[in-house]
């Protein structure tokens, strides 16, 4: 197995508070991984450090075997790196289908029937503007956009929070279907039942910093990390 | 009778006024920046077409040519100058901008000097159409009907084509833009250029008509403005209907009180601010 993204000892700043302090991680190609972590530990600078949004100060990335530290986030995403942000970011004015539209890149392996083959209810509401989706059709528009880029590796950061447990399903299921297509996933999740129904490894993450490490079975098994790590009510 | 020629007159004023406007408006929408240099592209626009028509080439290559120079000139600017300055307040975004007109302006005096002059009308357009007692001058119906086929074309581009959705796109947010792989440093000097490119476009189509001076760039810029405003900032069609309206109320004015045009352009700005703060179209 080779891997799709792996980082080693990235330090990121904003302004001059030292973020993300010494992050290594990897995900092989077709594996979920995810990153877990209290609120503020720094899970969303570390997605942010990857892509490019907030360049890291330190330490190296790699995408497929790629090094790309240091580069601005539109290049590492045309080299098959797709963020999809906490926020969604999707474009409220535009139609449904205007924001698949302009996130297809060619090269990319899903075409539009693809996408609407996984993700029905956006087929049903592509001529709707993005504005009038619900929570859970803007992350289901959020995660095609992203896939129309055509990414080796794709970053969720968050995609179930504060959605209804009947969306949640339909969205691990998606979430699976992408994984099966052979993209690899480094997944954000507080949603403890979520990740360990998706993902192969964790990764713990607290003040900056890689804490824990395991397979989801060790994961699984051993309740004083989760305790220790995540809290009582992540 | 007379009523029916001002009104004419009015809508092909405000046909320019809205090709000076949308681009302002298209880049304010874009980039939150606001670029009192945009008269100064329509000044330009007008000059090199009267340069180029001075030098015997003729205007139908002219205009096209000066709109592409205005807007290489534009997109150099924001390349080099502009784009460094987008995160500062807008207090900033005016004082740079307000010197790179007066830099313009003071570069088309020292190259044209300081007097003005007129240009010819283009032979295959000179004269007048005659129905009966309407008289009207066949330039003034063809740069009528240009700048409504290219606002319709431009509507079309923008609403209708991915390139359109882009630019919209990128008007809501930048950052996501980016995480879907555009270059949006590239897409915004482009759209800078694009749009300066219009405001030169429209001196062009202008200079015929009003002929050049050197100052006729911060008489466009205060018309943008109030057009932009009445319109609604980063509104296509807002930019439209405030074109027209201005253009009309600037030409029913000129004959029923003629002092008071200018004036009038400004009250109509005043009572739009006042009962509709975002403008006849706007959304921010
Ligand atoms: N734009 C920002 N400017 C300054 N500090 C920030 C910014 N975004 C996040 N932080 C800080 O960085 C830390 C990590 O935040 P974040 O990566 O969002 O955590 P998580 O996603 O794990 O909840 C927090 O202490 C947060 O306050
Ligand atoms: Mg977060």
């Amino acid at each position: 197995m080779s891997e799709a993204l792996r980082i080693e000892d990235i330090h990121s700043y904003y302004g001059k508070s030292h973020i993300i302090q010494g992050v290594s991680l990897k995900v092989e190609e077709g594996e979920i991984v995810t990153l877990l972590g209290r609120n503020g530990a720094g899970k969303t600078s570390t997605l942010k450090s990857i892509s490019g949004l907030l360049p890291p100060k330190r330490g190296h990335v790699w995408i497929s075997g790629e090094e790309t530290t240091g580069w601005p986030a539109y290049r590492t995403a045309q080299n098959g790196l797709a963020l999809v942000p906490e926020h969604r970011g999707i474009f409220g004015l535009l139609t449904v289908e205007e924001n698949l539209r302009i996130s297809q890149r060619r090269g990319a392996q899903w075409s539009l029937a693809d996408i609407y083959q996984i993700f029905p209810r956006l087929q049903e509401r592509r001529k709707n503007s993005g504005g009038q989706l619900s929570g859970g059709e803007q992350q289901m528009l959020a995660i095609a956009r992203a896939l129309l880029g055509g990414p080796k590796v794709l970053m969720l950061d968050e995609p179930v929070e504060g959605l209804a447990p009947i969306i949640v399903e339909e969205i691990v299921a998606q979430i699976k279907k992408v994984r099966d297509a052979g993209v690899s996933i480094l997944l954000v999740e507080q949603n403890l039942a979520v990740c360990a129904e998706l993902a192969d490894r964790h990764y713990i993450i607290e003040l900056g910093k890689v804490v824990h490490h395991a397979t989801s079975a060790e994961f699984i098994a051993d309740h004083t990390v989760r305790d220790r790590y995540l809290g009582v009510d992540a | 009778m007379i009523y029916l020629f001002q009104v004419l007159n009015g809508i092909g004023l405000g046909m320019l006024y809205f090709l000076l406007a949308v681009g302002l408006s298209i880049i304010f929408g874009l980039l939150q920046f606001v670029n009192f240099a945009h008269g100064a592209f329509y000044l330009l626009g007008a000059y090199l077409t009267y340069d180029l028509v001075e030098r015997d080439i003729s205007f139908w290559v002219a205009m096209p040519a000066a709109a592409v120079i205005v807007a290489l000139v534009a997109g150099l600017t924001e390349a080099s100058l502009l784009r460094r300055i987008y995160k500062l307040p807008h207090t900033f975004h005016i004082l740079v901008t307000v010197g790179l007109a007066l830099v313009i302006q003071e570069f088309v005096i020292v190259v044209w000097g300081p007097l003005g002059g007129s240009v010819a009308t283009p032979k295959s357009l000179a004269g007048v159409l005659i129905i009966g007692d309407f008289i009207y001058p066949y330039y003034r119906i063809f740069a009528i009907c240009f700048t409504a086929v290219l606002a319709f074309v431009l509507y079309w581009a923008l609403e209708r084509t991915r390139l359109g959705a882009i630019v919209r796109a990128g008007s809501e947010s930048t950052e996501t833009m980016a995480l879907l792989g555009y270059d949006t440093l590239r897409i915004n000097t482009a759209v800078f250029a694009f749009g300066a490119g219009l405001a030169g476009l429209a001196g062009a189509l202008a200079a015929p008509i009003r002929g050049v001076e050197p100052f006729m760039g911060v008489e466009a810029l205060s018309v943008a403005f109030v057009v932009v405003v009445i319109g609604g900032m980063g509104s296509y069609v807002g930019a439209l209907a405030a074109g027209l309206l201005v253009g009309v109320i600037q030409s029913l004015m000129a004959t029923i009180w003629p002092e008071g045009a200018r004036l009038m352009i400004y009250v109509a700005m005043a009572f739009v601010i006042v009962t509709m703060p975002r403008g006849l179209f706007g959304r921010v």
